[in-house]
């Protein structure tokens, strides 16, 4: 813990060294995802409900991904460009130090300029908390803790999937993007409107749900059930998989010799 | 002009070369227009009267423009053409008899139709068979398609012409990525990428349609399915080619004042 921190203020102080560029591209970050809020802004105008969902409900559920995926991304960044740390050879030097591989793919990289959707996050939350008409009980902030901490924690493991792929192909899969980049865009709407086969798919295969939807439905008070609280904490779970198959990958790493 | 078609049919046969790639993007953009129709499913059921258009034709705009996702999207930008201009390079191409501005303009299309002819095909097939509503439908008239067609051509040359501006603008900044973003970001969502324009309140869809980036995707995608017709069509074409003439002009009188002072930077 001590040597992460250490990296990270490394990563901090690199990247303050170019603080035009580095503002320049937080505010495109901002701007970029403005453009998603801007659709659902006009959608939930003209259509007042979605699946029962009202504006301020489904900006909640908006700004609790965005800020789950902007922080994943932040620190889990190194995962998502694997490809070419194992183009480069990179991946070669870290193996022969004597530190836990993952450890150090996860420290080489701290992408502060995610920030720009952090602080739209924020921002959409400070509207939202107020305004989705929950009542804020003990029990309800701690939900919500919960589900940003599960939401983080899933979208890591989907980058770390998606970072263990690289080792079979040498590059990147796209198609992963539908559930790493397509999560955090189709998780600004709770993953019911979908449907039932969806829903069912997101929470056995790819648990997005187990943080964005099912805690999120005893938030809003659509159901009493007090087990959704802990839903969060079995999303946990879904970083065993993901180890598992980063250790596969990394046995059947071979150099691509540069 | 045949050097230009030279360096069309370069580019154009290298960007066939990435198949795998290709294979693996479609089924990426076939679940995601999936997904959207999803969204949009919802949205219907909520209020149906709400719906600015026809299910059928929303379902065939999100897949064309998954489809030709390369034909349109703004961010898909040349590489290349940054580094040459951030690293220096760019003095070689100076010293060639050619048009930089209209190399640039031909790379630029046959990279993202090189793209586009590898992915549209199984996608729209596969659209084709999915029930109604949800499928795409068959045009809406033989007019309509050839409109269609041209309508297509046009927003490609509109695309690419904004590009070059972007490109341009590099000469001045050097650093790419932080104009390149703040450029990209909102123009994504005047030109209908995020959500049809019909979903707009309408008069902010009045501004917005004629602003450059209605003639990009949301024009053609709407002629397909009879969305926009007749007079409003005519109308539609007729100020894709005014501000594609408009673009083009801006871009060639900018490179010229560009190069005039250009930096090479380093050797």
């Amino acid at each position: 813990m001590r040597l992460y921190l250490k990296y990270l203020s490394i990563h901090i102080k690199s990247q303050m060294q170019y603080k035009v560029s580095f503002f320049l591209t937080v505010t495109g970050q901002f701007l970029t995802s403005f453009s998603a809020f801007l659709g659902i802004y006009f959608m939930m105008t003209r259509f007042n409900k979605v699946d029962d969902f009202s504006f301020s409900e489904v900006l909640l559920c908006f700004a609790t991904v965005l800020i789950a995926f902007s922080l994943a991304e932040c620190f889990a960044r190194s995962f998502d460009t694997f490809s070419g740390m194992i183009g480069n050879g990179e991946f070669d030097r870290i193996m022969v130090r004597p530190r836990n591989e993952m450890f150090q793919v996860l420290a080489s990289k701290l992408e502060l300029s995610r920030m720009g959707r952090l602080i739209q996050a924020v921002i959409v939350f400070a509207y939202a908390i107020p305004a989705s008409g929950v009542a804020w009980s003990a029990d309800k902030v701690i939900t919500l803790v919960l589900m940003i901490i599960s939401g983080i924690a899933i979208f890591s493991g989907l980058f770390v999937i998606y970072a263990a792929f690289c080792f079979f192909t040498t590059e990147g899969l796209e198609f992963m993007n539908i559930f790493t980049d397509g999560g955090r865009e189709f998780g600004r709407y709770p993953l019911s409107i979908y449907g039932e086969g969806i829903l069912r798919f997101f929470t056995f295969v790819i648990p997005l749900a187990l943080f964005q939807y099912y805690p999120f439905l005893y938030l809003t008070g659509r159901s009493a059930n007090v087990l959704y609280i802990l839903f969060p904490l079995v999303g946990f779970m879904f970083l065993i998989p993901c180890h598992i198959i980063w250790k596969i990958g990394v046995r059947h790493y071979k150099s691509t010799g540069s | 002009m045949k050097k230009y078609l030279s360096f069309f049919r370069i580019r154009f046969v290298n960007g066939l070369q990435y198949r795998t790639a290709a294979y693996a993007g479609i089924a990426t953009q076939f679940a995601w227009g999936f997904m959207e129709i999803l969204i949009f499913k919802a949205f219907y059921n909520a209020d149906a009267a709400a719906f600015p258009m026809e299910f059928s034709q929303l379902s065939s705009y999100i897949w064309l423009q998954q489809a030709f996702l390369a034909l349109f999207m703004l961010w898909f930008l040349d590489n290349e053409i940054f580094s040459a201009i951030s690293s220096g390079n760019i003095a070689y191409e100076l010293s060639r008899p050619i048009d930089l501005y209209f190399m640039w303009f031909t790379k630029n299309l046959a990279i993202r139709l090189s793209k586009a002819v590898l992915r549209c095909m199984p996608i729209l097939i596969v659209a084709a068979f999915l029930p109604s509503p949800y499928g795409i439908v068959l045009p809406f008239s033989f007019l309509g398609f050839l409109a269609f067609l041209a309508a297509m051509l046009l927003a490609l040359f509109t695309v690419v012409a904004f590009s070059m501006l972007i490109y341009i603008a590099t000469f001045y900044t050097l650093s790419p990525l932080g104009i390149r973003i703040v450029a990209l970001s909102l123009t994504e969502f005047l030109s209908g990428a995020v959500i049809p324009l019909p979903f707009l309140p309408d008069n902010v869809r009045k501004i917005v349609e004629a602003t450059p980036f209605a003639s990009m995707q949301n024009l053609p995608l709407r002629i397909y399915s009879g969305n926009i017709a007749g007079s409003e069509m005519l109308r539609g074409i007729s100020l894709q080619v005014f501000w594609l003439t408009v673009l083009v002009l801006a871009g060639r009188l900018w490179i010229k004042k560009a190069l005039k002072n250009v930096v090479v930077q380093g050797g």
